[in-house]
């Protein structure tokens, strides 16, 4: 059946300040948004650390689409459909590999450089005189439509046409500038294997529990609550050395206030971040010897500045979240309305002391492993909403909170009290945007319709 | 004081139906006061510190966990979860009675359920067991899953 065919059906799925349920249990918008807000927009894609020699490949997809990651003969990073334009065979299936100068499909033998473009195929005079040429499939893997290395970290557009990454990211990617900064070096290094969370739930879901700072408190209370138990019947002195666990999960125990003042920013196209003026991050110990490394490489003030920023949550619509005090990048991969895969990534700082790599690992599976006791109760809550909207009690699902009663404006950068659902509302604006973005307009839907 | 092998391979026997009937705090006696509970998230991972482990975790967090699990608001326990061991005769590595040191290897196969579903992993476990006063008491354990690279829902008891 379908449902949705114009813009205007696109539309009206997003007021003010409520989302009718369809947008996250909808198989037909599920292909929309692949097909239009996956394409249009900027993905994250991986770290240029992941292959950091000439040949080396790491495959993952974007949106739907299955792509390659691969390392250029010219040092560039490329990002290709990973699809042999003869029969369609996967031209890579380990995650990461080395693929040397070119890539050689298994299946027969057609080979491409790195940037795609067709080498050779096998007996060749058998497309002598058929028109091959002047196919598209001739000239090799196809790229995607653009690429952009941001300080190691690469994003993708797949429509060959559209917003630009400055105009697209603009403010946000101070963010990605404060997380690469903490290294001395001004470099990051991926660490480890990723983490890989099968949630069984919109990926939506996902990007806006990361601004939802009403949640920590209730949702949370029986790991970090029970820390903070655990910790006053043990009787350990509070100015001491805190146990892992208190100085990573009971701070989710914050009082209501304390995330009302540390504050929200959004920025245009459905970014925005938690944690202005302060976050569960702050209160971290400090590590010996790394602020005077900031110091050597940057000077007092420029070190103080960096490391005084400590913002919790920044999301990078649609679908990654990055935390720059630790390093950490988490991507909510759609699988399928109701399916997403999270991955969540490390970083080192390098030339910085191990102590930070160790304190970032501990929050990477702390807080967000399948293991993880704090994860748990997230994916219980999100998973008991995907099931709920099934409901046919009520249709919309409200992100009302500290709404302003007029129109809001989204095209400004803006702080407001940390527990509005702003963000949330300036993801559902740029997610109209970017699934409209490239539909042919109404009278032309229901002309061809008729 | 001398240990058998008889004395390990019922150690880890008892450990594991400890774990399944939710005797847990008959379990958090096995540990030593620094004792370590490692779940690798890389095949063959040799830090557990300095990159990512699905568990790495000390006595605290141990007992943070087995805690949680009563809480009144604990609600991806509501309803609970429940797990089963099915365990090879574990291999005895080494018995060092001078050092007061043991290992012990067990394959296993770890089934956990709740609501409607139930999830198998194959997993071996290492112990590295101390003599302390008397008794056998873990100083680490360390679970490996067989496909600790796939992507998994929730793992909410102990392997
Ligand atoms: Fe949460």
């Amino acid at each position: 059946m379908t449902t949705y065919r114009t813009r205007n059906d696109i539309e009206a799925l997003v007021t003010p300040e409520q989302v009718h349920r369809d947008v996250y249990i909808s198989d037909e918008l599920f292909r929309l948004e692949m097909k239009h807000l996956f394409a249009n927009t900027w993905v994250f894609v991986g770290h240029d650390s992941q292959v950091p020699n000439k040949g080396d490949y790491y495959t993952t997809q974007i949106g739907d689409q299955p792509v390659i990651m691969v390392r250029h003969t010219d040092n560039e990073v490329k990002v290709l459909y990973n699809r042999c334009p003869h029969k369609g065979t996967k031209i890579a299936i380990d995650r990461n590999g080395n693929t040397g100068k070119f890539f050689r499909c298994p299946y027969h033998a057609w080979s491409f450089k790195t940037d795609g473009c067709l080498l050779a195929i096998p007996l060749k005079k058998g497309y002598a005189d058929t028109g091959f040429e002047k196919t598209e499939n001739s000239k090799g893997m196809k790229a995607v439509g653009a690429v952009m290395n941001y300080r190691g970290f690469v994003f993708a557009r797949l429509a060959e046409e559209g917003i630009g990454f400055e105009d697209y990211f603009g403010g946000s990617l101070s963010s990605f500038d404060n997380m690469v900064d903490r290294s001395p070096a001004g470099r990051l290094e991926v660490v480890g294997q990723p983490l890989r969370y099968m949630h069984k739930c919109n990926w939506k879901m996902l990007v806006e529990n990361q601004t939802d700072t009403c949640h920590p408190m209730v949702a949370h209370e029986s790991s970090a609550g029970t820390a903070v138990q655990i910790f006053e019947e043990l009787g350990l002195p509070k100015d001491g050395p805190k146990p892992p666990a208190m100085e990573i999960i009971a701070p989710f125990m914050s009082p209501y206030e304390f995330f009302e003042d540390m504050g929200i920013r959004t920025w245009p196209n459905g970014h925005g971040h938690t944690g202005v003026h302060h976050s569960i991050h702050s209160d971290y110990s400090a590590i010996p010897g790394y602020f005077e490394q900031m110091v050597e490489a940057y000077g007092e003030e420029k070190a103080k500045a960096i490391l005084g920023e400590n913002r919790h949550n920044t999301v990078y619509f649609p679908n990654i979240m990055i935390k720059g005090p630790i390093q950490q990048l988490r991507n909510f991969i759609p699988l399928g309305p109701d399916k997403t895969l999270v991955e969540s990534w490390i970083y080192r700082l390098v030339d910085a002391p191990d102590q930070l790599v160790a304190r970032t690992a501990m929050y990477n599976r702390m807080i967000n492993a399948p293991t993880s006791i704090v994860g748990h109760d997230d994916l219980e809550m999100y998973e008991r909403a995907q099931e709920g909207l099934a409901s046919d009690g009520l249709e919309w699902v409200n992100v009302q909170r500290l709404y302003p009663g007029d129109e809001e404006d989204f095209d400004h950068e803006a702080v407001e009290n940390g527990t509005t659902e702003r963000q949330m509302r300036n993801q559902f604006h740029a997610w109209v945007k970017f699934m409209i973005a490239t539909m042919p307009d109404d009278a032309a839907v229901l002309e061809a319709a008729e | 004081m001398t240990v058998s092998k008889d004395d390990l391979i019922d150690f880890v026997y008892d450990e594991v139906r400890m774990l399944d009937e939710g005797r847990y705090d008959d379990w958090m006696a096995l540990w030593t006061a620094d004792g370590m509970y490692w779940m690798p998230l890389d095949w063959k991972q040799a830090d557990p510190i300095h990159e990512t482990s699905l568990m790495w975790e000390d006595q605290f967090m141990l007992r943070l966990r087995i805690e949680r699990l009563k809480g009144a608001r604990t609600f991806s326990q509501k309803p609970k979860s429940r797990c089963h061991h099915v365990i090879q005769r574990p291999y005895v590595d080494l018995i060092d009675d001078e050092a007061g040191k043991y290992v012990v290897t067990t394959q296993m196969h770890y089934v956990e359920t709740r609501l409607d579903d139930q999830f198998l992993l194959a997993v071996t476990a290492r112990h590295d067991l101390v003599l302390q006063d008397g008794a056998l008491k873990i100083a680490q354990k360390r679970v490996d899953i067989l496909n600790c690279d796939a992507a998994f829902g929730n793992i909410q008891l102990l392997p």
